[in-house]
């Protein structure tokens, strides 16, 4: 199906086992190459669990567990502290204290100059209601010269969400993800001086929601409907557009136990009437099904609508065109309202 | 580095594993030790009249701390038998239920009422025999579709709590009209809202109007399976039954009907409030953090449910009023 790997039968299978968590539950779920790497950060997350002295409620307190995470880390901060006291470099403190954030910082920015900056805002929900449609925002506004915005989540089995190339946009994005469980949710703007700035949240994917979880499209005829899109364009207070778009698509993972390949939305070019590019987005497997985003652009003033070309990863293209209706908004383009 | 550097550096690896396990075992112990203590649901029931008692959850959401244990559950005794509404968030819950009812009346439970499919009210099912549990059709068919995603959700949310607890359907339908047990007349509406099938109930010798979810009091309404205009209407149902006190589905036992008029307010403010944010152009996180009057700081979780009611509308407003704008379309 469509979906993320279940996430409410991981859930469950997760309160019943003990340690080895990710690893094993994974294992079934997503097979046996993402399992792998998943039992590599696993390793090191569970590392009590191990030890066969966790009970369940324990690797289900991810307060707690994120607790541990963090006095791990200090343990391993003081003894390398102690150890390498004429290191020249100076290890940036990750303020989410994520235990795979060097892999991620190699991963997304190799070798460039990376800073943590709180000005760049990750909103998430205190609750996840349902695990596969989860609504992010990564707002890089209170920054300029912003080139690049890439929104990433740790312990997503793939991290990379979505990439904005802003050009006439705003830094700022807003759509709905599918996490596998708690991670920290992060957003990085590529500055023009060549400088990552990452800012971030952790997401506690064990709330409490006792809603059905992920509904998946049960429809069997959902290739009647992939590619129909719907949207609406308003005016924010200092005159730019905000656009908000919806396009109908499974969004397929890949990892799904029925083996149903990747299948997903990977680019949207949003366009003015002379073709000029507007901004570019970049989709990646982690968004939930039917792609539903909110933006912040200038239009050209005369220009009739917003034409945005989506296109999926087997090369169908996806053409539409929100008319400039101009309804007031009523937000601020600068701070989201 | 030479073989023998190596030794020396295993030795060392030893030595200082071995301290750091003496270090860390009485904090590991203890860890051990405090989950290791059973969990006990600790019931107590308040008399709201003779022979009738109400078990009040906790004002909060579903967590590890509570076990679940926020819903309201009413104890009816009678001369043939105990009657109870609703039976708890979990297999360990309804067997504490069990017991406490055999010590309140001296009797079995002779008929549980079931007033919707959330796993809050209907979880300890398994604590009694299926043909005592009684639900309307709705219900019943409501719990074969969604209660293993209930299940699983409640896993997640109440860990341990839940232990040993299975989806069990109940074996009787009930239809609206009087079901007479012992001296007591309880007369079944099958309403519905708050979700597709909700069953309210009074007891006319007492009184006792009891009405599951569809209203709220002091504590913010949920809405995952909700259908404003007919729980609305039920509102208007319940509104109309002359009763000495009313039960709500979460909040205090009252004698007037502030439960109905707050639950109807409730509705209304995360109605408009959405559907403004929603027209505005408003992203979900965006209407999620929209102001809500000064009444609703008197409300229990009222954040924290607004935030959940815009997950649960958000999408189906999108689906459902945003022009096609595609070029098939």
């Amino acid at each position: 199906m469509s979906m993320w790997p279940a996430s409410d039968r991981l859930n469950r299978n997760s309160c019943r086992t003990v340690g080895d968590r990710m690893g094993r539950t994974l294992s079934a779920w997503v097979g046996v190459r993402w399992a792998t790497k998943m039992e590599r950060i696993s390793a090191r997350i569970t590392v009590p669990s191990r030890s066969g002295l966790v009970n369940e409620r324990m690797v289900h307190s991810h307060s707690r567990l994120a607790g541990m995470k963090r006095r791990l880390k200090s343990v391993i901060a003081a003894i390398v502290a102690a150890t390498a006291p004429f290191a020249t470099a100076v290890a940036l403190e990750d303020p989410l204290h994520s235990v795979v954030w060097a892999d991620m910082k190699e991963q997304f920015f190799g070798a460039a100059p990376v800073v943590f900056d709180d000005r760049i805002k990750v909103i998430v929900p205190r609750i996840v209601e349902n695990q596969a449609q989860v609504p992010i925002t990564a707002d890089a506004r209170a920054l300029g010269g912003v080139q690049k915005l890439v929104i990433f989540a740790d312990l997503n089995p793939i991290q990379h969400v979505a990439t904005v190339v802003p050009k006439k946009a705003s830094p700022f994005i807003a759509l709905l993800m599918k996490v596998e469980q708690a991670t920290p949710v992060r957003a990085a703007a590529l500055l023009d001086d060549g400088t990552w700035h990452v800012g971030g949240v952790y997401l506690d994917a064990a709330g409490g929601g006792c809603s059905a979880p992920a509904l998946a499209r049960k429809d069997a005829d959902w290739s009647d409907t992939v590619g129909h899109a719907q949207g609406r364009m308003w005016r924010d207070i200092d005159g730019a557009a905000r656009v908000r778009f919806r396009l109908r698509h499974p969004m397929d993972t890949g990892l799904a136990r029925d083996n149903t390949p990747a299948f997903f939305i990977e680019r949207l070019d949003m366009r003015a009437a002379d073709g000029q590019s507007l901004a570019e987005v970049e989709l990646r497997e982690p968004v939930s099904e039917d792609p539903t985003i909110t933006m912040v652009l200038r239009l050209p003033a005369k220009d009739p609508g917003l034409t945005i070309i989506g296109r999926d990863n087997n090369g169908t293209v996806y053409q539409s065109v929100i008319p400039a209706g101009w309804k007031q908004s009523g937000a601020s383009s600068r701070d989201g309202g | 580095m030479t073989s023998g550097d190596d030794k020396v550096d295993v030795s060392r690896r030893q030595a200082i594993a071995a301290f750091a396990g003496i270090a860390t075992l009485p904090a590991l112990l203890a860890v051990f030790d405090a989950n290791a203590a059973p969990l006990v649901y600790e019931l107590r029931p308040e008399p709201i009249a003779p022979g009738i008692w109400v078990i009040r959850g906790a004002q909060e959401a579903i967590e590890r701390s509570n076990g679940g244990a926020i819903a309201n559950i009413t104890i009816f005794d009678t001369r043939d038998g105990a009657v109870i509404v609703d039976t708890g968030p979990s297999k360990r819950y309804g067997l504490a239920l069990e017991a406490l009812v055999r010590q309140l009346t001296g009797k079995p439970v002779v008929r549980a009422y079931l007033t919707h499919f959330h796993p809050d009210h209907v979880f300890g099912n398994q604590a009694f025999a299926a043909n005592v549990l009684s639900a309307p059709r709705g219900v019943i068919d409501g719990l074969a579709e969604l209660g293993e995603s209930f299940a699983s959700a409640m896993y997640h949310a109440a860990g341990d709590w839940m232990r040993g607890t299975e989806v069990m359907r109940p074996g009787t339908e009930c239809s609206d009209g009087v079901e007479t047990i012992g001296e007591r007349r309880f007369r079944l509406m099958g309403l519905g809202g708050h979700t597709p099938s909700d069953l309210a109930l009074i007891e006319e010798t007492s009184g006792i109007l009891v009405t599951g979810d569809l209203t709220f009091l002091d504590r913010a309404p949920t809405t995952p399976h909700a259908d404003l205009a007919r729980w609305r209407s039920s509102l208007d149902t319940l509104s109309a039954i002359a009763h000495a006190r009313l039960v709500p589905g979460h909040g205090p036992v009252e004698e007037g009907a502030r439960g109905i008029a707050q639950t109807r307010d409730w509705l209304s403010l995360v109605e408009e409030t959405i559907r403004t944010a929603f027209d505005r152009g408003l992203s979900s996180n965006e209407a999620m953090a929209e102001p809500l009057p000064a009444w609703t700081e008197k409300v229990a979780l009222a954040r924290y449910e607004f935030e959940r009611s815009v997950m649960h509308f958000y999408p189906k407003l999108e689906a459902g009023e945003w022009p096609r704008v595609d070029k098939a379309g």
